[in-house]
Order: C-alpha cells, then sequence, then structure tokens
C-alpha cells in the first residue's frame, strides 16, 4: 500500500458517499459533504496567506533588507475593518471596507463593461448586408435584426404593441434559439462531469483492487 | 396505453439516474471510441492561433477553476500545455481562483515530465492571487508587482524565464480556463481590450455559448467550449505529433454521445407521455 | 452621517480608478497601481470573514445541539487538519497539504457537481415541455447543438456539425449579444449609482 493508493482510495470512497445521496440523503452524504466543505475552506485560508498575504502584504512591509515601509499598514487596517463584522459593536467598520471594495470594482466595472460588453459588441454587429454570398448576407441579416429586436424587446419603457411589439416578438424568437443552444451546452457539461469521475472510478481506482490483492495474494 | 402513459409520467427518478448513468460508464467500461472530426469550430481558431505562434514566446496561462469543473477544464489543460512544450513556447502560470494553482502545478509538471521541459526555464506557476479583474489591471502596468514571488515563494529575480516580462503586453497570448467569474470575461475586458493582448479561452460548456459574441468582434483569438473542445484540441494536438496519447476527452466522447442520445430520448417520451396525458385531460 | 466616510470612500476609489482608465499618467497611475495592490490585501480578508463564520456556525450547532450536529465536528477537523498542514509543510507539490488536497478534495469537489447531471437528465425528462411554438423552438435548438456537439451527430448525418456552427456563430450570438450589451448597461448604471451614493444596500441597514 502506496501513499499513492491510499490517496486514490480515499478518493474513491469519498466519491461512493457523495454518489449515495442519489438514493437519497444518508449519513455518508453527509459525512462526505460536511468534509468537503471544512476541508475546502482550509484551503482557501492557507492559499490566501501563502500567495498574497505573505508576499503581497507582509513581505512589502516587512522586506528582506529589514526596513519597514508604513505606508502598508494602510491596507492591513482596512482589511481589520473588514473583519471587525464579526464584532456586533465595532461592525460599522467594515463598512469602510466594503465601501473600497465596492467603489474600486464599480469604476472599474464601468468603463470596462461599457467598452468590452456594449461598444464593441455593437460594433461587431454593424456589418456589411449586401456584400458576400446569399448564404453570407441572410446569415449577417439574421445576426443584425436579432441583436436589434432581442435589445427592443429587454426595453420595458414602452408597451410590446405595434412595431415595438412585433419587433419583440421577433426578438424573443432568437433569444429562444440562443436559450435552446444553451441548455444543449448546459447538459453536455453537466454529463462531462459526470464522465470525469466515472473514469476516475473506472480507470484510476478499480485497478488498485488486483493490485492490491496480488500483493497480499 | 392510458396506464402506460401515465406510469411513465410518473417514473421514479432513480429509474433515470440508472439509465444516465450505464450511458456513461457502459461505453468507458467497453473503452468504445468514436473518430473526433473537428471542423470549423473556435478550438481549431485557437489551435491555429497557438500554432503560427513564434517558437521562444511566452504565454501566459491562467487556471481560473476549481475541482468541480476539472473533468473539463483539466484536459483542456493537459492538450495546450503539450501544444505549447512542442512549439517551444515557454509557459507562464498563474491562477484567479485558489484551487487553479494547485490544479495547474499537477498539469505543467506531469505534462514538462513527459516533454523535457525545465521548471523556471520552460515554464512557472506564479500561484494564485485575488482581486480577480482589478488585480488583471494591475498585471498591465507590472507582473512582478503583484507577482513578487512565485506560488513556492521563489523570488522573480530568481526566475531566468521572467527576465524579458515586465508587464501583461510581453505575452504573445493569454489563454484562460475559466469556469466562471473571475475568468475568460475579466481577461477579455481587462488585459485585452485595455492592454491589447490576445486573448484565448477554454470554458465550460456552460458558459461557453456567452463568449461567441467575443469570437464574432475578434476579442477572443479562439476558444475551446467543454469536453468537446477539449476533444477537438486533442485531436489537433496528435494530428501533428506522432505518439501522442489520445487524452481523456476523446475517450468522454463516445459516453457523451450516448448519454446525449438518452437523454434527447427522455425529454420525447416525456413529451409524448405528457400530450397524451393531457388529451385525456389528466396531464400535470 | 454615519454614512459619509463609506461613502466618500467609494467616491473616490471609483474615480480613481475611473480616471486610471482614461488617463494613464501620474498621478492617476500612481493611485490607480496602489488601490489595486491594496485591493487584493482588503479583498483577502473576505476569506477570513467567511471561514470565522463558518466555525462559528458550526461551533453554535454543537453547543446547541441543532439538526444534524454530530457532523459539524466533520467541518471543524477538516479545517484544521489543512490548516495545520498548510502551515506547517507549506503548498508545495507533494507536500501533506497538497496531498490532501488532490486525493480527497479534489474527488469530492468534482463528484459535488457531477450529481447535476442525474438531475439534468431528471428535470429534462419532467419539465421540457414543447408546450407552445417558441418552446419546441427552444427544443429543436437544443436538440441540434446536443447532436451536433458529439461525434455521432456527425455519423448521422455530416451536415448536423454544420447546421451547429452556424447556430452558435449567428443565431446565438445574436440573442447573446443582446443580452450582453443590455447587461453592460445594467452594469454602468448601477456603477454610477454606487459610486455617486445612491445606491447604498451594500452598506446594510441600520445599526
Amino acid at each position: 500500500m502506496t501513499w499513492e493508493i491510499a490517496g486514490i482510495w480515499a478518493g474513491a470512497l469519498l466519491t461512493l458517499c457523495l454518489y449515495s445521496f442519489l438514493y437519497r440523503d444518508n449519513p455518508f452524504y453527509k459525512f462526505a459533504e460536511h468534509l468537503f466543505v471544512g476541508m475546502s475552506a482550509g484551503y482557501w485560508v492557507i492559499y490566501t496567506v501563502e500567495n498574497v498575504l505573505k508576499p503581497n502584504w507582509w513581505q512589502m512591509m516587512f522586506p528582506a533588507d529589514g526596513s519597514f515601509h508604513w505606508v502598508w499598514i494602510v491596507p492591513g487596517i482596512f482589511a481589520l475593518f473588514m473583519l471587525a463584522r464579526i464584532v456586533p459593536k465595532v461592525s460599522g467598520l467594515s463598512r469602510m471596507a466594503l465601501a473600497m471594495i465596492v467603489g474600486t470594482g464599480s469604476g472599474l466595472a464601468m468603463v470596462s463593461s461599457f467598452q468590452t460588453d456594449a461598444l464593441a459588441q455593437v460594433e461587431g454587429t454593424i456589418v456589411s448586408l449586401s456584400a458576400g454570398s446569399a448564404f453570407t448576407i441572410f446569415s449577417n441579416l439574421v445576426l443584425v435584426v436579432g441583436v436589434v429586436t432581442g435589445l427592443v424587446y429587454f426595453f420595458f419603457s414602452k408597451a410590446h404593441t405595434g412595431v415595438t411589439g412585433g419587433a419583440a416578438n421577433v426578438g424573443i424568437t432568437i433569444l429562444m434559439v440562443a436559450f435552446g443552444a444553451s441548455f444543449g451546452y448546459t447538459v453536455m457539461a453537466r454529463i462531462s462531469l459526470l464522465i470525469g469521475q466515472a473514469q476516475f472510478l473506472l480507470f484510476d481506482w478499480l485497478p488498485t483492487i488486483p493490485r492490491l490483492l496480488g500483493m497480499h495474494g | 396505453m392510458a396506464r402506460l402513459m401515465q406510469r411513465i409520467g410518473n417514473l421514479d427518478r432513480r429509474v433515470i439516474f440508472v439509465l444516465i448513468a450505464l450511458s456513461v460508464f457502459l461505453p468507458l467500461s467497453f473503452r468504445i471510441v468514436f473518430p473526433n472530426p473537428v471542423g470549423a469550430e473556435p478550438s481549431r481558431q485557437l489551435y491555429d492561433y497557438v500554432e503560427a505562434l513564434p517558437a521562444g514566446s511566452t504565454v501566459l496561462l491562467s487556471f481560473d477553476y476549481d475541482p468541480s469543473t476539472m473533468p473539463e477544464l483539466q484536459p483542456m489543460a493537459y492538450a495546450v500545455c503539450q501544444h505549447l512544450f512542442r512549439r517551444d513556447i515557454r509557459i507562464v502560470a498563474m491562477a484567479l481562483w485558489p484551487q487553479g494553482a494547485s490544479l495547474g502545478q499537477e498539469v505543467l509538471s506531469e505534462v514538462a515530465d513527459s516533454l523535457g521541459g525545465e521548471q523556471y526555464v520552460d515554464w512557472c506557476n506564479l500561484g494564485y492571487k485575488t482581486g480577480g479583474g482589478v488585480m488583471i489591471v494591475r498585471l498591465g502596468s507590472s507582473i512582478q508587482a503583484v507577482f513578487p514571488a512565485d506560488k513556492d515563494n521563489r523570488p522573480w529575480a530568481e526566475i531566468p524565464m521572467l527576465r524579458d516580462i515586465s508587464s501583461l503586453t510581453d505575452f504573445a497570448l493569454v489563454i484562460s480556463l475559466s469556469a466562471g467569474d473571475p475568468g475568460v470575461p475579466a481577461w477579455v475586458m481587462m488585459a485585452g481590450d485595455r492592454f491589447g493582448v490576445p486573448i484565448g479561452g477554454g470554458c465550460t460548456a456552460v458558459s461557453a455559448p456567452q463568449f461567441y459574441p467575443y469570437l464574432g468582434t475578434g476579442q477572443m483569438v479562439g476558444m475551446m467550449g467543454g469536453l468537446k473542445g477539449a476533444a477537438d484540441y486533442e485531436s489537433l494536438v496528435r494530428e501533428g505529433t506522432e505518439g501522442a496519447p489520445q487524452g481523456q476527452a476523446i475517450e468522454g466522447m463516445a459516453p457523451q454521445s450516448v448519454a446525449h442520445l438518452v437523454i434527447m430520448l427522455l425529454i420525447v417520451v416525456g413529451n409524448i407521455s405528457y400530450f397524451a396525458q393531457k388529451r385525456k385531460g389528466g396531464a400535470r | 452621517m454615519r454614512l459619509v466616510i463609506p461613502l466618500s470612500i467609494t467616491l473616490i476609489t471609483g474615480l480613481i480608478m475611473i480616471l486610471n482608465y482614461f488617463v494613464p499618467h501620474e498621478p492617476f497611475r500612481f493611485l490607480g497601481d496602489n488601490l489595486q495592490e491594496w485591493y487584493m490585501i482588503v479583498a483577502s480578508a473576505a476569506i477570513f470573514l467567511g471561514t470565522i463564520n463558518l466555525v462559528q456556525v458550526h461551533v453554535r450547532k454543537i453547543r446547541l445541539k441543532l439538526t444534524n450536529w454530530r457532523y459539524s465536528p466533520v467541518t471543524l477537523v477538516g479545517l484544521v487538519i489543512m490548516l495545520v498542514t498548510g502551515l506547517i509543510y507549506g503548498v508545495v507539490e507533494g507536500a501533506p497539504f497538497d496531498f490532501l488536497f488532490q486525493s480527497m478534495v479534489v474527488p469530492m469537489g468534482a463528484t459535488m457537481f457531477s450529481l447535476l447531471a442525474f438531475f439534468v437528465a431528471s428535470a429534462a425528462f419532467r419539465a421540457f415541455r414543447a408546450s407552445n411554438w417558441r418552446a419546441t423552438l427552444l427544443l429543436t435548438s437544443a436538440f441540434l447543438v446536443m447532436l451536433g456537439q458529439v461525434p455521432i451527430g456527425s455519423m448521422l448525418w455530416d451536415k448536423i456539425p454544420l447546421a451547429k456552427v452556424w447556430l452558435m456563430a449567428i443565431p446565438n450570438t445574436a440573442g447573446q449579444r443582446a443580452v450582453m450589451i443590455g447587461a453592460a448597461m445594467g452594469v454602468v448604471a448601477t456603477s454610477l449609482r454606487m459610486i455617486f451614493g445612491i445606491e447604498r444596500s451594500y452598506l446594510g441597514g441600520s445599526d
């Protein structure tokens, strides 16, 4: 029995514990679920300490040359403010840390989102409706009409009647096609996850059984 | 007939679970492998872009996923790393998700060992950082400011392959293997549109449809979508190399096919049962 | 009055990020660079907050013997084991921390989400009804994608993968693009509201 085989067996047994939920909820599933939550949380904390706080804060505040860069106390204080949320008497301090996070994120998201998801997409929709083969012209027409009518569908400030209603109807039809494609891909994604675990059980775990029996046989 | 339709409509879900399990386990157990022709897919676009990169370039590979999506994204990681190493392209790895750092390390060390790649010369793993898009913007001005050391705390100055790297624009390509947020959209927004760095992606099948607009505008040079995308990339890498291993994703296409057919059949049967009962006035 | 300082922080940091985008020169580059580095530190604290909360919840469950309290020690033991091995042995490949992650956390994480494969099949059987022509169109689009994505599609008819490629590149792109543009407008509006202090829900209720 090597560490590798022990690891494979630990993973396989926990996998089977989780799959037992398909029959019904049971203590094996609950055990594995709770263990997963605890171990995942521990992993996040350690990587945050080792890969973020140590190199990007502590070693910046106290570099190898023995000096002290006091300015790094400021983000440290804000981080403590974030943790103040746990203590009811001083939980109001956490607002300042949240404000920093939200302000930074909003400022960045506003301009980046507008450039990437709005302007660039509008530019990409301005395509020729006369050049190319008949099929290309048809495809470009579907693209332009689809984007415009889809946007009309999401415009709720005007009632969807008359021309607006007609356009919105075309828009929702195109959206149904897009959502159908999303459903198809979603089904594929979920099955792929099962395939991955099936490969682990069949090709990594099961072959260890004859190896173990051979060792003891 | 009506009773049969009703029984089908009330089918115990555990029967469906067994059918799905059989549709996946049986093809794998019998090692059935279907040929995987690669059409004009976005995965081919990504492959062609990497194929055209000059030898000696450096690519940033970001492992932005966790174990829950590993079955789809890890095969992509293996295929991309094999392709990059074979093309003599250096890999700088990092992660926007903490588990990505470990998952990436596993892929890189295994592929590098099999192809003779040397850590810190041909590849390095800078590890994980918080911050998502905000952190990516900082990478645009200085990578060392964000990663003063690698995942194992080896200082930047002691990593030979990073001597020519100062910011994102020094990379020939950024590939994000992404399971959600932060991931591909953050890279496209912050690195692609802001700093003009070419962006390629690998993503779960759930999010693949949402990224097609980026492909249409050229904001992404290519994309592997789901296990099929991974299988396509594996097929293309194998085409270009003799003796390359089959790959997990190609093996997964047979059970994927059978499972899709089973689910389609279930939907059709469910609808038949529904309409039959509706005609009788007893549909749920 | 108690919100003046947080709202001011939101305004200042938001404006720094916006100005940094349009004016990538001093002093906004200096301010932006430092804010982005500090952001990583402060955001890291959220992980500790979540973990402390997790410990508090489970300790309370044990103390008050609430439902499933017998499993709470399992969570706490798992957390402690990862913390101890990580702090003592580090995160290098092959260390005990990495071994525990690769052999236990990875399979459990992958399995948790693979359960969805079964539930999506069950849900599709029970709920996916072609009750009107649009639902039928959605179903047809889904079937085309499901066949086009797998080798069996090209075995049945070699035009299926081509049809799928077209469907993804044109109608899907059109629909997703409409959603994307609309969402981007929403992000701009919400961000402006937050930066200018009109939207304050993230600061919590009164206390």
